[in-house]
C-alpha cells in the first residue's frame, strides 16, 4: 500500500474536509435553485408541487451566501493556519470540530424550516416578517459555531507568536487572523438583532419588533460579510497565486497594509445599504460613504502588488515591453487559469460597486437586479472562481491525492463556462436593472405597460446565463468528487509563495493587534453612536409580525 | 516599510482622484441638495389610516402644476386613491410623493426615474420629482413583502 501524503497533519486535514464537503453540497442545492429562478422569472416555467418561488429565494441565498461561502472559508484557513504556523494542538483541534458540527446543525436547522415553508423570508430576513424561531436558532448556531472555529485560528497564530518570540509571523497566519477578526466583530450586529430582537418576538416573549435598529445591526454585519468573502480570495492572490506562477510576493508588509486598511474599513459602513431609508440622518449616510470609499486605497495597492508580481515573474523569463508578461503566464494551470479569471472580472465588479455606494447614484440602482448582477459578478465570479482555483490544490491536498492533466483539463472548461453563462446572466441583470427591474421578484407583468413589458427579454436572457452556470456547477462537482475521493494517491503540492528581496523588512508595528483593534472599534463608535442613539430616541411604536407567504 | 515609486505615484493618483470624486458627491449632497430619501418623521404603523395625510391617499394639487401623491402600501398593494390604479398628472409637473406602509417594509420604485424609496413601518418617506415627459411610469415594489410582492403595482401616466 502507497503511504498517503497529504499538504497538511491528517487530523487538521480531516477538519478542513469536513468543512468543504458542506461547502459543495451547498453549492449543488444553491445552483440548482439558482438556476429554478431564473427559469421561473422568464415566464415559462412555473415551480410544481406548491414550491414558492421566494422559498426557494431564501434558499439560495441562504445555502450559497451564508453556507457555502462561511464554509470554504473556515475550511480554507484552518488549512493554511496548519500549514503556515503548524498543526494544531488536540485541544485546538476539539474546538474547532464542536464549532464545525455547531455550524452544522444549524444548516439543518435553518434549511428545515425554510422547506417546510415556515421561513420564507429570505437570507436578509427583515422584520416584521416573522419567520419560524427554528430559522433563527440555526442561524444563531452557524454565527457561533463559526466563533469557535474563528478562536482555534487566533489561538494557534497566538501560540506561534510564542514559541517564536520577536519573529515576523507567517504571512497567512496573519491574514487568516485579520479575516477572522473582522467575521467576529461584525457578526456580533447580526447576533445581538437575532438573539435579542428576533429570537424573542419570534417565540412570543415580546409584542413588537424596532425594525429600523433590526435593520441596521444587520446591516453593521452584512457589508463585512462580503469582504469576509473577498478576504480569503486576497489571501490566495497575495500569497499562493504567486507560488504557482513561479513568482515571488512583491512586498510583505504591503500585504499586511493592506489587511490591516481593508479590516478598519469595512465594518463602519453598513449605512451605504441603507441609502435609501427614511429613519436615518443624511449626514450620517454620507459620512458612511466617505469611509466606505477609503477601502479604494487597499484595493488599489492590492491590484499594484499583483500587477507587479505577475510582470516582474514575466520579465524574469524573459519578458518585454508592458505587456509581455502576459505570454509568460501559466495559463494551462487551472489553479492559475481561475483566480486570475477571477480577478479580471472584479474589474468591473468593483466599478458596480463604486456606482452602488455613490450617494445619489445609489437610488438609480437600489434593490433594482443591477444589485444582483453586481454580486454575482464580485462574490459569485471573482470569489467563487478563486475558491474553485483553491479547491484544485486543496481538495487533492487534503485527501492525499494528484490533480491529474484530465481533471486540470476540466477545470479549465469550468472556468470558460461559468464565465460565460455569468457575463451572459449578470449582464442581462445589470441592464434589466438599470431600466427598473426589481430585484427578488418572480415573474410578472405588473400593470400591463410598456417599460415593465420590456424587461421580458432580459429576463429570458437571464434563464440561458443561468442554465450554462448550472452545467458549470456540475463540471465542479464533478471534479471536487474525484479529487475528494477517486484520483490518484500522491502530493499534491500545497503552494505558498516566500517574499522577494526587493520587500524591505515589516514594520512590528502591523503586528501591534491592541492598537487595530482599538482603531477600529474606535472608527465603528464614531459612525454608528450618535445615528444609533438618534434612532432608538426617534423610534416609532414597534412592529408585530407578520407572515405573508 | 518601503514603497516603490511607481506605487507610490499610483497611490497618490488614485488617493487624489478619491478625494476630488467624495467633494463632488458631497457638495452635490449638501450645497445642491440631492439627498437620500431620509424624512425621518415617524407615525404609528397602526394607525395610519387615522393619520393625515394617509386617511386620504390620493393626488391633491397644491401649487401651479405641483401637487403632493400620499400612498398607503400595503401587502400586496398601493392605495394611491383611485380605482383603477392610475394617477394622472400633467406633463411638466412637480410631484412631492409622500408614502407610508401599514405592514411590512415595501419598496417604492417608479420605473423610469429617480423615485426609489423604502417604506418602513413607522416611518413616512418623501422624494420630489418633476416630470418633463409625457409617458406612463409602473410603480413598483422592489424590496420582498410576502408572496404578492411581484404583484404590486400601480401606474403614474404624465399626460400632455
Ligand atoms: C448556478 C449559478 C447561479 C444562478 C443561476 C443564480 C441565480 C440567481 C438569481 C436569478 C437571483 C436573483 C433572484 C431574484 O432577485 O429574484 C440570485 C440571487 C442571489 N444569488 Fe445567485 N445564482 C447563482 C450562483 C450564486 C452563487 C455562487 C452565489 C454566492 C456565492 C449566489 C448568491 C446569491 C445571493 C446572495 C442572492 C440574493 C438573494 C436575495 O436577494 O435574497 N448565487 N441568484
Ligand atoms: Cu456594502
Ligand atoms: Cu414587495
Amino acid at each position: 500500500m502507497m503511504k498517503v501524503m497529504k499538504g497538511i497533519h491528517s487530523a487538521d486535514a480531516k477538519l478542513t474536509m469536513a468543512h468543504m464537503y458542506v461547502a459543495f453540497f451547498a453549492l449543488l442545492i444553491g445552483a440548482t435553485a439558482g438556476l429554478m429562478q431564473t427559469l421561473v422569472r422568464s415566464g415559462k416555467v412555473t415551480l410544481p408541487a406548491g414550491i414558492g418561488y421566494y422559498q426557494i429565494l431564501t434558499l439560495h441565498g441562504v445555502v450559497l451566501g451564508l453556507v457555502l461561502t462561511t464554509f470554504f472559508i473556515l475550511g480554507f484557513l484552518v488549512a493554511t493556519q496548519s500549514k503556515t504556523a503548524g498543526k494544531y494542538s488536540s485541544g485546538e483541534r476539539k474546538w474547532a470540530w464542536a464549532g464545525f458540527w455547531m455550524m452544522t446543525a444549524g444548516v439543518v436547522t435553518t434549511a428545515t424550516f425554510i422547506l417546510l415553508n415556515e421561513a420564507s423570508v429570505l437570507y436578509t430576513f427583515y422584520a416584521p416578517l416573522k419567520a419560524h424561531p427554528g430559522f433563527y436558532i440555526g442561524l444563531a448556531l452557524v454565527i457561533i459555531g463559526s466563533w469557535f472555529v474563528g478562536f482555534v485560528i487566533f489561538h494557534r497564530h497566538a501560540r506561534w507568536r510564542k514559541e517564536n518570540r520577536g519573529e515576523r509571523t507567517p504571512l497567512l497566519s496573519y491574514m487568516a487572523v485579520i479575516t477572522m477578526l473582522m467575521w467576529q466583530i461584525a457578526t456580533l450586529g447580526v447576533a445581538a438583532t437575532v438573539l435579542l430582537q428576533f429570537l424573542p418576538w419570534s417565540l412570543g416573549f415580546t409584542e413588537t419588533i424596532d425594525v429600523l435598529v433590526s435593520r441596521t445591526l444587520f446591516w453593521y454585519f452584512g457589508h463585512p460579510l462580503v469582504y469576509f468573502w473577498l478576504l480569503p480570495a486576497y489571501m490566495a492572490w497575495y500569497a499562493i497565486i504567486p507560488k504557482i506562477v513561479g513568482g515571488k510576493i512583491f512586498s510583505d508588509s504591503l500585504a499586511r497594509l493592506s489587511f490591516i486598511l481593508l479590516l478598519l474599513f469595512s465594518i463602519p459602513v453598513g449605512f451605504h445599504h441603507q441609502l435609501t431609508e427614511p429613519g436615518i440622518d443624511p449626514f450620517w449616510k454620507y459620512l458612511q460613504v466617505v469611509l466606505t470609499f477609503l477601502v479604494v486605497i487597499p484595493s488599489l495597492m492590492t491590484a499594484f502588488s499583483l500587477f507587479a508580481t505577475f510582470e516582474a515573474r514575466g520579465r524574469e523569463l524573459g519578458a518585454k515591453g508592458l505587456f509581455g508578461w502576459l505570454k509568460k503566464m501559466p495559463w494551462k494551470d487551472v489553479r492559475f487559469l481561475a483566480p486570475f479569471i477571477g480577478m479580471v472580472w472584479f474589474i468591473p465588479g468593483g466599478a458596480g460597486g463604486i456606482i452602488n455606494a455613490s450617494n445619489q447614484m445609489n437610488q438609480v440602482v437600489h434593490n433594482t437586479i443591477w444589485v444582483t448582477g453586481h454580486f454575482h459578478l464580485t462574490a459569485a465570479t471573482s470569489v467563487i472562481l478563486t475558491f474553485f482555483g483553491i479547491a484544485y490544490w486543496l481538495i487533492p491536498s487534503m485527501t492525499g491525492r494528484k490533480l491529474t492533466a484530465k481533471m486540470n483539463k476540466w477545470g479549465i472548461i469550468q472556468t470558460i463556462v461559468w464565465s460565460v453563462g455569468m457575463a451572459i446572466m449578470s449582464g442581462a441583470m445589470h441592464w434589466q436593472g438599470l431600466l427598473g427591474g426589481p430585484r427578488r421578484s418572480a415573474y410578472s407583468e405588473y400593470a400591463g405597460n410598456a417599460d415593465t413589458a420590456s424587461w421580458g427579454a432580459y429576463q429570458i436572457a437571464q434563464a440561458i446565463g443561468g442554465s450554462i452556470l448550472f452545467i458549470g456547477m456540475i463540471i465542479m462537482l464533478v471534479i471536487f468528487v474525484n479529487l475528494a475521493f477517486f484520483a490518484p494517491k500522491g502530493k499534491e503540492e500545497f503552494p505558498i509563495a516566500v517574499v522577494g528581496e526587493t520587500s524591505g523588512t515589516t514594520p512590528k508595528v502591523l503586528e501591534n493587534w491592541k492598537l487595530w483593534i482599538g482603531v477600529t472599534v474606535a472608527l465603528i463608535l464614531f459612525a454608528y453612536t450618535i445615528p444609533f442613539i438618534d434612532i432608538i430616541q426617534n423610534a416609532p411604536p414597534g412592529s408585530k409580525g407578520f407572515r405573508l407567504w | 516599510m518601503n514603497m516603490h515609486k511607481y506605487e507610490k505615484i499610483w497611490l497618490l493618483f488614485g488617493t487624489a482622484t478619491l478625494l476630488i470624486f467624495l467633494i463632488v458627491v458631497g457638495i452635490s449632497a449638501f450645497y445642491m441638495g440631492n439627498q437620500p430619501p431620509s424624512c425621518a418623521v415617524t407615525l404609528n404603523p397602526e394607525k395610519v389610516h387615522a393619520t393625515a395625510p394617509f386617511d386620504d391617499p390620493g393626488l391633491k394639487k397644491i401649487g401651479d402644476n405641483e401637487y403632493q401623491l400620499t400612498v398607503v402600501a400595503s401587502a400586496f398593494n398601493y392605495d394611491v386613491g383611485t380605482d383603477d390604479k392610475i394617477v394622472q398628472i400633467p406633463k411638466g409637473a412637480t410631484v412631492h410623493f409622500n408614502a407610508t406602509t401599514t405592514d411590512v417594509v415595501h419598496g417604492f420604485e417608479l420605473a423610469g426615474t429617480n423615485v426609489n424609496m423604502m417604506l418602513e413601518p413607522g416611518y413616512i418617506s418623501t422624494y420630489t420629482n418633476t416630470f418633463n415627459k409625457a409617458g406612463k411610469h409602473t410603480l413598483l415594489c422592489n424590496e420582498y413583502c410576502g408572496t404578492g410582492h411581484h404583484l404590486m403595482s400601480a401606474t403614474i401616466e404624465v399626460v400632455e
